[in-house]
């Protein structure tokens, strides 16, 4: 720790690990959650869901005598398609009912909802409703999907794809010229994103506000709230999102579900509150997925290890519809973009295609899609570090951007802010023994060192938005502070604070800019009611975006404030400071406290100076980076692996984060952001898949089948932090929420690989799961047979 | 998901449990298999009579070289140390990775085995321990070899009209050795494949190859797979010809664990 650093946390603003003040109602078990929420006469929603991917649908038969407590789309009267449409050239929009019409398009498609006092017997009117379909072929595998032997999911379209994107640098050459060359074709599994609370929904509507309520666990409370009303055929004024406590988001709560649309309808049919609570198993096989990357990837790098160039394919398994408001390509769109990562390269050739099939919808999981083309770029960069005979250190060394050379743009557009990339990587390496690691390999031990680096841009705003066209562009980011006549400072914001410790590090900014304590600062979030527009909690931009907007709100705040105390303390306001949660003179040292000036204010105005600025202390303000290419924050991810070549396990034994997220508001909640997202990370890396059979059923459909690491598979992790300001943010923070989750893959395989360079086998897909690390070694054998 | 109606029923006694089976009652004990079946609506049953009130359904008996072990004995007691010397000892060791403690708390002997899973660790280490499960019907207590007690994929010996009302298992020497290994891929998943081989003085050598998507396989007379545990568990794995090469590897891997474990390779 720096000095500057120790000084910031010996405070309570920027800097300080303050405790969370939102733990003591999690730890008592106060938190409340859409589950926790009922209404009298509230009823229960179960869904009849599709148990086939691609089908015509012919009808639903109600159960006799329960024909008004089920209902199809024809129930629901007018209500919108939800389309999720992108500015892209080429981009074919999907039609999204909110109950499925005439076509089933995947397996858990929601055909009828069915109401009732209680779930349990919510689901016993699904169970006795009848299905009419005629089953199509279901287009199950992204690779097959856009050929024309396909049969087509959506009609209308020429072939099974969201959109195609290229950029074509000229690499015919490189092959003359390279000293080293490398093709490799990787996949990442399907994911299903797995907070600990599913999605859950509770509709009622307010005929007094002629008001559609909907307290739903959503990390976008404003945007659903757009896209609700666009569905619904109702003016915003007319729907009003409340986001109450929310056990993870992580992405997949940043969506409009077509369940969203339907507890709405129904509520607003039946005048009586209705509440659909996603389970596990609707989570699993229903629920949106996410991350299955498919690439076929070339490299050519000098004899240094230097690149020159790229090829690469990369196909994304979109799912069968494009959800609002990301939509479909973001993944797929995003490689060509973000495959440089933090390395310079000079060519770049990149066809990408954003694939549809008959699967639930992806959507942008924590890391998006960098964790995938991270692991393609770094497996990459060791192979060629193989082939060219140097170590993994040395092919990053010459290739990541200098210190010197930042702000650095790079040959895609991208602006990389601040950051001493080697550094990290440097500062990871020595954390390790390589030469205990080789002696125990040149013992026959199958151990191995892996490393990762990468970086992260967050908190990106208009001028990145604006070109994808999709149904929202992040703008100014607001937030509204409001001065009560006791001295309580309450902070209204529009993100979302699930798990990120906003209640605190908002508070934490205010105090850092007018010296209230933090236990005297309230921060409301959750509720498009009582907060400004934003887009959301997403891309790891509400420290930065909502951090800063927050002290533009406090600082404009501070001047009316100092003009109110400087009047009381018979000075002019230039002669005052506020600090401390007073108004200071400058001179003497005289002081009034903000709670004075706020009491003043509202209850005493007698004592108020003439002129004094009428608009009192409550303060909306706006907040945008300049310029608002967003944050970069990096790492270096090394682990150290150890291969079981009887069974294939892998042992994590040791795992190190060097990460420069810049200016940490709060490095305890930054360390819980990155081991969090590190778990999540060796799910993707080592245990989670989501497999569907040809028939495109998914295979699983419980947390038997479908392996989340838990406690036991978590290794302690060692923690390293730099803190190279942003030169555009208001401390110099950078968004951090992501990253954890992005390294892990590319880390643990590199060391996979390295641990298996002795028998020449190597890992290609994810998860690195004991069949296919045997299959590896076997693979091996056979070649050298 | 819930599940679909069903009727409780807490019968006061064995004989009144004995009717409710007559009945079409379906038993439930810790009901942390039956509870997820209910749940996802695999198990539709019209009553469900909950055995765990039943006097003596749990606890332990010790009697002419034989522990009774109650069918309700959670895991969790035996993990704790409810049964004596070696036997408790090695049972112990097993309880103790057995799901998680939560799971452990209420899952019992009894309703593992006669649920027979395939994966579940009772049904593959009572076989080695040469117990015995001893079955209540309308005819009184019948002795069913653990060997010969799960017929299938969730088949068990027992009749339509019998509970299991205990198991017996044959106390220990303390020079009893004892091999048991099994692969999960994270602690407290079903196992993908388990061995076990118990080894006492002037005996040949048992063991059991189970959670192979089949019933255990056990092996009365081990001597060969002792003596040559890799070419021994190559022959014995041929019996399963639907394994992935992967299951096959790790099925091998478990009998030369096993063995090796008991010390006597």
């Amino acid at each position: 720790m720096t000095a500057g650093q120790a000084a910031r946390a010996a405070t309570l603003g920027v800097g300080a690990s303050l405790r969370r003040k939102e733990d003591a109602r999690f730890l008592h078990g106060l938190g409340r959650f859409v589950g926790d929420i009922a209404r009298p006469g509230m009823l229960e929603v179960a869904f009849l869901r599709s148990p086939v991917a691609h089908a015509r649908l012919h009808g639903v038969t109600k159960p006799a005598g329960a024909e008004k407590r089920v209902f199809t789309l024809a129930d629901l009267g007018n209500v919108r398609t939800i389309r999720a449409n992108s500015a892209l050239p080429g981009f074919r929009v999907s039609e999204q009912p909110a109950l499925a019409g005439g076509k089933l398009r995947h397996v858990g498609e929601a055909i009828a909802a069915c109401v009732a006092g209680t779930r349990a017997e919510a689901e016993d009117l699904v169970a006795a409703c009848g299905l009419d379909y005629e089953t199509l072929p279901a287009v199950h595998d992204m690779l097959a999907a856009p050929l024309p032997t396909q049969p087509l999911i959506h009609d209308g379209w020429s072939m099974n794809a969201f959109l195609e994107t290229r950029r074509d640098d000229d690499v015919a050459d490189l092959d003359a010229i390279a000293a080293a060359k490398v093709t490799r074709t990787l996949r990442t599994s399907r994911q299903c994103m797995a907070p600990i609370e599913g999605r859950g929904v509770l509709a009622e509507w307010d005929p007094r506000l002629e008001q559609m309520i909907v307290t739903t666990s959503t990390q976008m409370p404003h945007v659903t709230k757009s896209g609700l009303a666009d569905c619904l055929g109702l003016d915003e004024g007319q729907v009003r999102i409340v986001s109450p406590d929310v056990g993870g988001g992580f992405g997949y709560k940043g969506i409009l579900l077509p369940e969203e649309i339907v507890c709405a309808s129904i509520a607003r049919l039946l005048g009586r509150p209705v509440r659909w609570l996603e389970d596990r198993y609707e989570q699993l096989s229903a629920g949106a997925n996410c991350r299955e990357h498919h690439y076929v990837i070339t490299a050519w790098a000098d004899r240094a290890g230097k690149l020159l160039g790229m090829d690469c394919e990369a196909t994304v398994d979109a799912g069968a519809y494009s959800s609002y408001p990301f939509g479909a390509c973001l993944e797929a769109a995003q490689v060509g973009s973000i495959l440089p990562g933090p390395y310079i390269l000079p060519l770049l050739r990149c066809h990408t295609i954003s694939a549809c099939t008959n699967k639930p919808p992806i959507l942008p999981y924590r890391g998006v899609a960098r964790t995938g083309v991270c692991y393609a770029m770094e497996t990459t960069l060791d192979a060629l570090a193989r082939q060219l005979g140097i170590t993994a250190q040395a092919i990053r060394l010459a290739n990541l951007v200098p210190p010197d050379a930042m702000p650095y743009r790079n040959l895609v557009g991208k602006v990389f802010d601040s950051g001493d990339y080697p550094e990290a990587l440097r500062r990871a390496v020595a954390a390790f023994d390589p030469d205990s690691i080789r002696a125990r390999q040149a013992k026959g031990e199958t151990v191995g060192f892996g490393l990762a680096t990468f970086c992260e841009q967050g908190a990106h705003g208009t001028s990145v938005y604006h070109a994808w066209g999709i149904p929202f562009v992040p703008g100014f980011e607001q937030a509204h502070v409001r001065l009560s006549p006791d001295g309580v400072l309450e902070v209204r914001v529009g993100v979302h604070s699930h798990g990120q410790g906003m209640e605190t590090t908002l508070a934490q900014v205010a105090h850092e800019i007018l010296g209230v304590h933090p236990d005297k600062v309230r921060v409301v979030h959750g509720d498009t009611a009582l907060t400004p527009y934003s887009t959301g909690t997403w891309g790891s931009r509400a420290m930065v975006m909502a951090g800063g907007a927050v002290a533009e709100a406090c600082r404009q705040l501070g001047e009316r404030i100092a003009a109110i105390g400087a009047a009381l303390l018979q000075v002019q306001a230039s002669d005052v400071e506020v600090a401390d949660g007073k108004v200071r003179r400058k001179d003497t040292g005289g002081s009034v406290s903000i709670a004075d000036v706020a009491h003043t204010w509202y209850r005493a105005p007698q004592n108020l100076p003439p002129g004094v600025d009428k608009g009192g202390l409550e303060i909306t303000a706006g907040y945008r980076p300049d310029p608002d290419t967003g944050t970069h924050s990096y790492a270096c991810h090394a682990c150290v692996v150890r291969v079981d070549v009887e069974t294939g396990a892998v042992v994590l034994e040791d795992y190190l984060v060097v990460e420069d997220g810049g200016r940490l508001v709060n490095p305890m909640i930054v360390d819980g952001q990155v081991l969090g997202g590190l778990a999540q990370g060796i799910g993707t890396a080592l245990y989670e898949e989501m497999p569907f059979d040809e028939a495109g059923q998914p295979l699983a459909a419980t947390l038997a089948d479908y392996l989340l690491p838990g406690t036991t598979e978590v290794p302690d992790v060692r923690l390293d932090h730099m803190e190279t300001l942003s030169p555009w943010t208001t401390f110099g923070q950078k968004g951090i929420g992501e990253s954890g989750a992005i390294g892990p893959p590319a880390a643990i395989v590199n060391a996979i690989n390295d641990a298996l360079a002795s028998l020449g086998a190597e890992v290609f897909d994810l998860p690195a799961s004991p069949p296919r690390v045997l299959a590896a070694i076997a693979a091996a054998r056979a070649a050298r047979q | 998901m819930k599940p679909a109606p069903f009727a409780y029923a807490r019968p006061k006694d064995w004989a009144d449990a004995l009717k409710l089976l007559a009945a079409g009652a379906r038993p439930g004990a810790g009901t942390q298999s039956l509870g997820p079946l209910l749940n996802l609506r695999l198990a539709q049953p019209e009553t469900i009579a909950d055995l765990r009130h039943l006097p003596d359904y749990a606890g332990v008996t010790a009697a002419a070289g034989v522990l009774r072990i109650g069918a309700g004995t959670t895991h969790a007691a035996i993990e704790d140390g409810v049964l004596p010397g070696r036997l408790g000892e090695i049972m112990a060791g097993v309880a103790r990775r057995i799901a998680y403690r939560p799971v452990r708390n209420r899952g019992t002997i009894g309703g593992s085995l006669a649920h027979a899973d395939p994966a579940a660790d009772w049904v593959a280490v009572l076989p080695a321990l040469g117990a015995t499960a001893i079955a209540l019907g309308p005819r009184g207590e019948r002795r069913i070899p653990t060997a010969g007690f799960v017929t299938g994929i969730f088949e068990t010996a027992l009749a339509a009209d019998e509970l299991l009302r205990a198991v017996e298992v044959p106390v220990l020497p303390a020079e009893a050795r004892w091999g048991h290994w099994k692969f999960c891929r994270k602690v407290g998943e079903f196992s993908k494949a388990t061995a076990c081989v118990l080894a006492l003085p002037g005996q040949a050598p048992r063991a059991v190859l189970a959670a192979l998507d089949a019933p255990p396989l056990v092996i009365e007379d081990a001597r060969a797979l002792m003596a040559d545990p890799v070419a021994e568990a190559a022959r014995i794995l041929d019996g399963f010809p639907g394994l992935t090469a992967w299951r096959r590897t790790i099925a091998g891997a478990a009998l030369r664990h096993a063995v090796e474990l008991a010390g006597v390779a």
